[in-house]
């Protein structure tokens, strides 16, 4: 078994290798289809260890080598693959395989087609690090690997010029790119600090020894602990305030958006509180914890409310994204773990089949995102329209897809939980989450075909590439049926999470609840959208319609406050201390030994009677040297 | 009654006079007498000292000195005709090639 899990972790890295060394030729399709397989493999051996782990109960550690070992500090490159881990692992691969087969399609006419294979590769080598570490040093290896590795592919076009768009500020991918590793960078400093306190309080970082040894500190630790951690899972995970990066990461090719920023990588914060549970979950750090689930809830609502009014296809499922992952959040931080990563691993696979539906889309439409300029789409893409309608529906939360079951049960335990603040800001949202998806489902495939006027001609994607999307469809259909069975999975490491009597009593008029809410979503979207796109200038000029459409002026907010100021102290800094003082200290030193050497060069003279006479001075200033030393000492 | 000091003052004084004589004098020949005149001054000093010392090294490294500057002043000759038969002069100012 432990082979399986070096194959699963590695074969990822050998594709990325191997991608490398063609980054310097022109496209070769097999560089996609090499790296596809080996993803492929990854999987397969996931997929082995998931079925093995769930058949003997049994937790597969590897210890590959020692890392770090100075003093009392020992830091192993170790692995660990058990309930938590493999479902990650199982999702990652899953989800990548399907991505890399999509890429070759989707980038076939990019020019640096081998490169693109090398990074997302890469990516899912750091993924599988983050996952599969069995320590908190290893998880940091692959955080911040895959920060790398999403700014690599956000800014992989990085010759586009900045463009303005019509509600957003002009950004280009090289600066959304820096964008996102920024404010990841802010944010891991947290987490840093939180693997710090731990260390230093309990002197390991190995999961299996921490954890036991939380029991023993006192509450002031382990509260700073857990918002240190939180934090760091805020920036991964694009929490309110660190969220604006993600809409902005839309920049990058639609499969790293589809890939790491919707299904793994911006999930990494909910797998963190999920792998850290016994922290969180502590009666000490109550109180953070249901920050936690309040935050996740907040921007459950807040990124719904701007996904209402966008216009770009990708930014919309962007938005829902974040406010997905407020879900995640909202049940972590309940304490419901395990339907926390039942619902990520839920929406990993719709998420991604929706973004690689936009995929299409945008291939189809010559790149255009608006969706103000498609409409009746469905005729000329079929099974794209067939996709999406399906990861829609899951997204709503419609019945029996998966997206019912794992969100429906974080709106039941919210209920269960007594805050009723929290559910119902949860329902609304899905029914807004419902209005938003079936509002760009109807103004992109229904409706009259405004894009004639732009003189496009959209065509249907491969086929390979829709076969391909096929298990992400089927998975999107059919994932919410092994809840039951998920739940014994995963709860032979994660706790147990119950429903009290009342709630239980009560489930299927909460369900009804939250089915009537998405429903009605569904029937206002298909009112005002499917006969086509009828524009209000009344509307568009609210004071609502244009907050939301300016995600609540944020962006521009951080541009003054926080760039503009820093911008205006760089330059201060630069050309009052930099420049009047290091440089010019440097620039002295340097002048003084120019000058001196300037001045002594012409002792050179090449005239042996000069060089005589310096040799003499030399020897009678060593010798009058040499008597005042000897006199004073 | 000569004693140590005039030997040493004499050396002195001889050392002095080669000393000048290589910080003044272009010729190269006269260089050449000048750092002779200096190795003798050392030979008297050397001398004088070891019979002052009634030790007889001092005055077996003089000879010593002697012996080795006879060597060099063949080697030394030498190349001074090879100079003065290649560039005709003597004069350090002239033979200055190698200015930087």
């Amino acid at each position: 078994m432990e082979i399986l899990v070096y194959i699963a972790l590695f074969a990822p890295f050998v594709s990325s290798l191997f991608a490398l060394m063609f980054v310097m030729v022109p496209k070769q399709t097999f560089v996609g289809i090499v790296a596809s397989l080996l993803l492929f493999i990854s999987f397969l051996a996931s997929a082995t260890l998931a079925y093995h782990i769930a058949m003997t109960n049994e937790v597969i550690h590897v210890t590959m080598m020692d890392w770090i070992v100075v003093g009392d500090l020992s830091i192993p490159f170790g692995f660990v693959a058990d309930h938590v881990s493999v479902t990650m692992m199982v999702v990652v691969s899953l989800v990548s395989t399907v991505v890399h087969i999509y890429s070759i399609g989707y980038m076939d006419h990019d020019r640096s087609f081998n490169r693109f294979f090398s990074y997302l590769s890469a990516f899912v080598f750091s993924m599988m690090v983050l996952v599969m570490s069995d320590n908190f040093a290893g998880l940091f290896i692959g955080w911040e690997g895959v920060g790398v590795c999403s700014w690599l592919l956000i800014g992989f076009w990085y010759h586009k010029k900045d463009v303005t768009r019509d509600i957003n500020p002009s950004i280009s991918p090289s600066w959304a790119a820096n964008e996102a590793f920024i404010m990841n960078r802010i944010a891991d400093l947290g987490m840093l600090v939180g693997i710090f306190i731990i260390f230093w309080n309990t002197g390991s970082l190995q999961y299996d020894e921490v954890f036991p040894k939380l029991a023993e500190l006192s509450p002031v630790v382990l509260i700073t602990a857990a918002i240190a951690l939180f934090i760091g899972a805020m920036g991964k995970s694009a929490q309110f305030p660190l969220h604006t990066w993600l809409t902005d990461a839309m920049e990058g090719p639609t499969p790293v958006s589809a890939l790491i920023h919707a299904a793994t990588m911006v999930t990494a914060g909910v797998f963190l509180v999920i792998r850290a549970n016994p922290l969180f979950g502590m009666e000490e750090v109550a109180g953070v914890s249901y920050f936690i689930a309040s935050l996740g809830t907040f921007v459950a609502f807040f990124a719904a409310s701007m996904a209402l009014v966008n216009r770009d296809l990708k930014r919309i499922i962007a938005f829902s994204t974040l406010s997905q992952l407020g879900y995640m959040f909202a049940a972590a931080g309940l304490g419901a773990y395990w339907i926390a990563l039942f619902h990520l691993a839920a929406h990993a696979f719709f998420k991604a089949l929706l973004f690689l539906g936009a995929g299409n889309v945008m291939h189809a439409m010559h790149d255009e995102l608006d969706i103000f300029k498609m409409g009746a789409l469905r005729k000329k893409m079929r099974w794209t329209w067939l996709y999406m309608g399906l990861a829609s529906l899951a997204l709503a939360g419609i019945p029996p897809l998966a997206g019912f079951f794992s969100k429906d049960a974080i709106i039941e335990s919210a209920f269960n939980e007594g805050s009723l603040i929290l559910w119902a800001m949860l329902v609304i949202t899905a029914g807004m989450t419902a209005f938003y998806s079936f509002r760009q489902v109807f103004l992109t495939f229904h409706g009259d075909a405004r894009y004639k006027e732009f003189g496009i001609h959209p065509h249907e994607m491969y086929t390979y590439v829709l076969i391909g999307l096929s298990p992400l469809a089927i998975l999107a259909a059919i994932a919410g049926f092994g809840k039951d069975w998920f739940e014994g999975f995963i709860t032979n490491l994660l706790p147990e999470y119950e429903m009290s009597e009342h709630t239980h009593h009560l489930a299927s008029i909460l369900g009804a609840i939250v089915l009537a809410f998405a429903v009605g979503g569904i029937l206002l979207a298909a009112f005002k959208y499917i006969r086509g796109l009828k524009r209000s200038e009344k509307t568009e000029n609210s004071f609502i319609y244009r907050l939301l459409a300016n995600q609540y002026y944020i962006p521009q907010l951080y541009a003054e406050m926080i760039s503009k100021p820093y911008a205006e102290l760089s330059s201060i800094f630069w050309k009052s201390i930099d420049m009047k003082i290091v440089d010019a200290t440097v620039d002295a030193i340097a002048n003084v030994v120019y000058k001196s050497g300037d001045g002594s060069r012409k002792m050179q003279s090449g005239n042996l009677s000069n060089y005589l006479a310096w040799m003499i001075f030399g020897a009678v200033a060593l010798l009058i040297a040499a008597l005042i030393s000897s006199a004073i000492g | 009654m000569i004693g140590l000091n005039h030997y040493l003052i004499i050396s002195g004084l001889l050392f002095a006079i080669g000393l000048m004589g290589v910080v003044r004098r272009k010729n190269l020949l006269m260089l050449f007498f000048s750092t002779e005149i200096m190795l003798n001054a050392a030979n008297i000093a050397l001398a004088a000292a070891g019979h002052f010392y009634n030790d007889l090294s001092g005055q077996m490294f003089a000879f010593f000195v002697i012996a080795i500057a006879a060597s060099e002043v063949a080697v030394g000759l030498g190349l001074l005709i090879l100079i003065y038969k290649k560039n005709g002069t003597l004069d350090l100012d002239d033979l200055a090639t190698m200015k930087g």
